[in-house]
């Protein structure tokens, strides 16, 4: 059960830091064309940034709580 | 920082560089993912920052301002000006007899300033190897990503006279 919950926290750790990177270009993509004037993409990029986040506080949830099982 | 530790009253240095080995405390990972997860809300503020900056924006008020008199430069000739503050040079071009062109001069690089290159009708950056389509501005060739902003021009009388900038960054 141990080793099974330690294994599900680390599958969830590894998709948040891939979320997490996705994020992170998606920042900077919508930044560059921001500055380029290209007012239009801010609404998909907060939108999907918002979503993204979301997805990492579920995951963290779901640590939390099999982390709590655990002990 | 407290969210990142264990409940403790010893300082944080001491919790990070204990003088006992026995004594360290690890990040464990509950604690790893919390910090995972307050970055991707960052990220997301910043995304917020962008969206409320575009709604926020307004589109300045460019001035009118006379460049040039429509016969004072010759066919392939160009004239530099500032538009549409002394800071901002540009470029005007005269392409034919009866067509004109005007660019901002700051190569959207590394703001080096373009020229004409007669030769080859385009704009060329000397300092990367820019080039820009003479026609509107676009990138051609070399590092620049976004197309030189143009001057709107508009003729009163024998003058030309620019009105506005399009295609200019935040």
């Amino acid at each position: 059960m141990k080793k099974g919950g330690l294994t599900a926290i680390d599958g969830a750790m590894a998709l948040i830091v891939l979320l997490l990177i996705v994020q992170i270009w998606l920042l900077s993509a919508t930044l560059e064309s921001f500055l380029a004037g290209h007012r239009e993409a801010a609404v998909p990029g907060a939108i999907v940034s918002g979503i993204l986040f979301a997805a990492c506080l579920a995951l963290y949830l779901f640590v939390v709580r099999i982390d709590s099982e655990m002990r | 920082m407290k969210w990142f530790r264990k409940p403790s009253s010893a300082p944080l240095w001491q919790d990070e560089f204990p003088v006992f080995t026995a004594e360290e405390r690890y990040v464990s990972r509950r604690q790893f993912t919390k910090f995972l997860t307050l970055t991707s809300l960052a990220m997301f503020v910043g995304n917020l920052w962008i969206l409320g900056r575009s709604l926020l924006y307004r589109a300045p008020a460019y001035p009118r301002q006379a460049v040039a008199g429509t016969d004072e430069i010759a066919v392939g000739g160009v004239k530099i000006f500032a538009y549409p503050t002394a800071n901002d040079p540009c470029i005007l071009v005269r392409t034919a007899a009866d067509s004109y062109v005007a660019y901002s001069q700051k190569c959207t690089h590394l703001s080096c300033a373009v020229y004409y290159e007669k030769e080859t009708d385009r704009l060329a950056c000397p300092c990367h190897q820019g080039y820009f389509s003479i026609a509107d501005g676009s990138v051609l060739q070399g590092p620049p990503q976004r197309p030189l902003p143009r001057v709107a021009l508009e003729r009163s009388g024998g003058q030309l006279v620019a009105v506005r900038l399009e295609g200019e960054g935040v």
